[in-house]
Formats: structure tokens, sequence, C-alpha cells
């Protein structure tokens, strides 16, 4: 009894206050510091304190505007350039999981504090610019009535939209501001409990197959392994037929997909399991590879194996593939973009990325837009920040980017969730 | 025929505070057994359950500890009360403490959570004992 009591007069306090300061190991690119994992008897937990903008904007590199060219949006999250420069939105709030144990309710009801209280919209909105002067001044709902859509991908005059339990299809004309007919389904997507519900969608570059992440039904399998069939991995679905087959597995939450110009490669950012560290696990970049496994549950970047899971497996431990690029850990990547050069020479080659941000972290980390830079296709160094501010000093949450995509003629179009904004960062001409 | 018996229990404990300290001990019992089945089975059902009952008997439990505290503070001091309250106390800050561990992620939970749920059940089981025991010491006829 004596030892249990010193125990707890020692350790309680430590325990229930986490782990103090976070120092940041150098976690960014192909092989990061991997801590050893931890856990209190509380998780770390930093949750956005939500602030208007006000007459705040984002901050963009000396160089470049930002403008917000839609508000009051209804949960904005991945966006799509059409080829006429018109801008389509998916917005939406998807996921029925239920609460499973005490611990549920609890965190439930403090990380929803970190989001926007507006009902998900579950349509597509368009916006568009006809004169080119950055002004977006119609808005139209284009189709409504979805499922929580979240990936889109056009493929000649159709519009793929992956609902969080079906990829569906509208046709789509130049031109067009509102879906003619109801959506069309092309194949039902894994949709039971949705603990990560967001569909990411892709299409190959000759239009043929769709790629659609479909995210784990858990944060590590305590939701039980049953509840993991068809989850954690990407979909490759034949666009004619609507069959599909596991392109690649073991990618815990692939929350945005895209395929790189010139190599038509699909790559993925993934977010990794929490609740292990504040510097556990790197949420990644990665080229996908066809039947590739990245380790989710079993182990994470590549063979570090995870103790949470029962049964173990050994052998998938010894296939996994160790991802790309480390975006670091908690970041929360949602957004995923190829460059383009009208980007600008410094941002021309490389990938955006859209980071969410933290809460499993007393030191927040994420909230911000990324840009990694790329030699001869593969990731070259270290991120630069290329929007930031949505986390001000004050300590308050003014927005927080989900899907980030790039207009060719020069713009990046960033979703933001929290204040229900759609940003558009332009180079200065 | 009827039968009576002299030997009547007169337990001090208020009815209600009997009911609270009683039913915390299936409730930790019933955790502890859950952690186990979740030992051998791996089916994850059972932590769940364990996680419900954990909170369950901490409820009950700081009900009776709430009110032994009471009973504490208007005077009553006799050995085996503070052994029951002292035990009590134990138990529901080891059971919180059960209880932070289980709200970590599938196996997580082990060993910690089946070595805690067990000794929790043993002290809850102890506390409920002297409690009861105290009434009968100190209120023979």
């Amino acid at each position: 009894m004596n030892r249990a009591f010193a125990w707890l007069a020692v350790a309680l306090p430590a325990l229930l206050a986490g782990c103090g300061s976070d120092p940041d190991p150098a976690q960014y690119g192909a092989a990061p510091d991997l801590p050893a994992q931890e856990r209190g008897l509380l998780p770390d937990m930093t949750i956005a304190r939500p602030a208007s903008w006000g007459d705040l904007r984002p901050t963009v590199p000396q160089g470049y505007a930002i403008a917000a060219i839609a508000t009051d949006l209804a949960i904005p999250r991945q966006t799509l350039v059409l080829p006429n420069g018109d801008i389509l939105v998916a917005e939406g709030r998807g996921g029925s999981a239920a609460r499973l144990k005490p611990k549920d309710v609890i965190a439930g009801y403090i990380k929803a504090k970190g989001t926007s209280p507006v009902k998900g919209g579950n349509r597509l909105t368009l916006l568009r610019d006809a004169d080119g002067d950055g002004v977006y001044e119609l808005r139209t709902v284009f189709a409504d009535k979805l499922n929580a859509p979240y990936g889109l991908a056009l493929v000649g005059n159709h519009l793929y939209v992956a609902n969080q339990d079906a990829l569906v299809r509208l046709d789509y004309r130049e031109g067009q501001v509102k879906a003619e007919a109801p959506p069309v389904k092309i194949a039902d997507l894994p949709a039971a409990i949705n603990h990560h519900w967001t569909k990411a969608l892709a299409a190959s570059a000759d239009g043929r197959f769709l790629y659609v992440g479909i995210g784990s039904n858990s944060n590590i399998t305590e939701r039980g392994m049953d509840a993991e069939v068809d989850r954690a991995r990407v979909w490759q679905v034949d666009a004619a037929t609507g069959a599909h087959k596991p392109y690649a597995t073991g990618l815990r939450n692939p929350t945005a997909l895209a395929i790189q110009p010139g190599s038509g490669r699909l790559w993925a950012v993934v977010n990794e399991r929490d609740e292990l560290g504040p510097n556990l696990v790197p949420d990644y970049l990665t080229s996908v590879r066809e039947g590739g496994f990245y380790g989710w549950p079993y182990s994470y970047w590549g063979r570090n194996v995870d103790p949470r899971v029962r049964p173990q497996d050994p052998a998938k431990v010894a296939a996994a593939i160790v991802p790309d690029y480390s975006l670091g850990s908690h970041v929360a990547a949602l957004g995923l973009a190829f460059s383009a050069p009208a980007m600008g020479a410094k941002f021309a080659d490389g990938a955006f990325v859209g980071e969410h941000g933290s809460w499993n972290r007393s030191d927040p980390v994420g909230y911000k837009v990324v840009f990694v830079p790329f030699r001869d296709g593969r990731p070259a160094g270290p991120p630069v920040d290329f929007v930031t501010g949505f986390r001000g000093e004050d300590g308050m949450t003014r927005g927080r980017p989900v899907g980030v995509t790039v207009d060719p003629r020069g713009a990046l179009i960033v979703a933001d969730d929290l204040s229900n904004t759609i940003w558009r960062v332009t180079p200065a001409r | 025929m009827a039968i009576t018996i002299d030997r009547r229990y007169r337990s001090d404990l208020h009815p209600f505070h009997a009911v609270l300290l009683a039913g915390a001990v299936p409730l930790f019992l019933g955790a502890m057994l859950s952690d186990i089945a979740y030992a051998r089975s791996y089916q994850i059902q059972w932590t769940n359950f364990a996680s419900w009952l954990l909170a369950g008997a901490l409820v009950v439990a700081a009900g009776a500890l709430l009110w032994a505290l009471v009973d504490l503070s208007r005077g009553r001091r006799d050995g085996l009360w503070l052994a029951y309250v002292l035990v009590l106390a134990v138990t529901w800050l080891l059971g919180f403490v059960d209880a932070l561990v289980h709200a970590r992620d599938a196996w997580a939970t082990m060993p910690t959570g089946l070595v805690l749920s067990v000794v929790v059940a043993v002290l809850a089981c102890v506390a409920t004992w002297l409690g009861f025991a105290g009434g009968r010491a100190g209120g023979a006829p």
C-alpha cells in the first residue's frame, strides 16, 4: 500500500499534466526521428479556440496576395477547379460513430469546441469569376442532397463525387452552373460507423480508374478488428463498371489523393495514429505503390510495432512499406495538390499540403498550408510555409485549412472549414 | 412453526448508504471480470464493458464515500469507521486511475488496467466488509 501511495503522490501530478513541453525533433522528410512511445494517464490535448477573422487575414509569402472568395459556406472541405475556371466546393460533415466508452463522450465534447458549429451543407457550391478580376461574383448550388461529399474529380463530361457512403457521377458540360439530373451511383463505399468518414478521390491520368481513399474505423483498432474490414486503404474503382479492388492497404487515413503531373503516379497524404506522444506518429506524404501495405494498424513508419493492436501480425509488420516523406506528427494533413509553373518560380515544382492542425499535442502544430519542394519527381528538402496565421499569436484559431487545389491559371484555392471560407492565394502581378 | 432469530444485525449504515456501498462491489468485480475476458479473447467489447462498469462503480462509490465523510465530520471516529473511510477512499482513487487507464485505446489498457481492476475489486470488498462490520460492532444491544 505504501508503494502505491508513493507512486500516486509522485507520479499522478506528472502523469495528469501530460508530458510538458514537446521539443520538436527533426521530423520532416524521408528519415524522421521517431522517439519512444509515451502516453500519460491523460492524452496531451490542446483544442483550437475559435475566433473570427475580423480585419485579419492569413499570411502568405512576399509577392503573393490572399483573398476570401466565398464566406458563410456550410463546412467546405475539398474544391475542384473546372476547365473554365469555375470552382466547385464540397460541403458536408459525416460520420456516425457511436460513443463506445466514457472517453468517447468526454473527448467528443472537448474536440467539438475546436470546430465550426455550422451544420454540414451536403452540397456542391459553384463559384464563378466571369470577368477574371479575382472576385467570384456568382455563387450557386451546383448539386444538393448529397451525403457528406468530399472527394471531387472531373473526367471529360463526368463529374465524380465521393460521398461518405457511395461514389456517384454527375454529368457536366462546360459553363453549367447546376446539375441537371440527380447523381448516378457508381459504387457503394464502406460506410459502417465511418469513424473516419472522408472519402478522398482522384482520377487516373487516362480517366479509366478512380482512386478512393477510405480511412480506418478507429484510432488504433479500439472499435474492434471486425470494424476494419475494407478500411484504411485506397480502392481502385473502374469508372465504367464500378468494380473495385484494393490498390494499397495499411494507410490509416488517406485524406487526400492526387495524380502527379508527368509521371501519372498516385500520391496521398495520410493521417497517422494518435496517443503515442507529441512526436508520434508522423503524418506523411507518399507515392502509393500498387499492392503496397503501409503498416496500419500493426506498425507505423515501416516496421515500428504498435503494441496496442491484438492480435499482432509479424508477417504484416515485415511487409510494411516506409512512406516517402514525413510531414510531422499530428499536423492532420487533409489537402494535397501538385503545383504548376503559374504559381511562381519558387513554388513551381512541388506539392501543397493543407494541414488542419493538431489536438493531441500540448504545443499545437499544423494549422497552415505548406509547400513540399520536389526535384526529379521526388520530395527534396524541408516543407516551406505557404499560408500561415490560421492560429494567431494570441492563441486563438481563426481558420483550419482542409482541401487545397491549384488553379493552373495561377492560384491556390484553400478550403477553411472553421471560418467556412474559401481562400485564394495568387502571385502578385 | 415460527423461528425467531435473536441475533439481529443492527447496522449503523443508513439504508441508502448501504446500497451505495454494496453496489460498488459487483460493479468493480464486473470490471475485473471484463478485463480478464478481454485479456483472454482480445474481443474489444469486453474492455468497453469494463470502462462503463468502472464509471458506474466510481459514481456509487463516490456517493458512499461522501456519506462516510459526512458521518466522520459529525464525530464518528471509532477505529473500524476510520479504516472503512480510508480503504474506501483508496478504492475510489485507484478506481479513478483505473478508469483513466481504461480510456486508452485497445490493448494500451493492458496490463495496468487489469492489475488495477483486481486490486480495486479486492479493496472494494474490504471496504464493504469494514463498513458493515463497523455497524455491527458499534451497535451491540
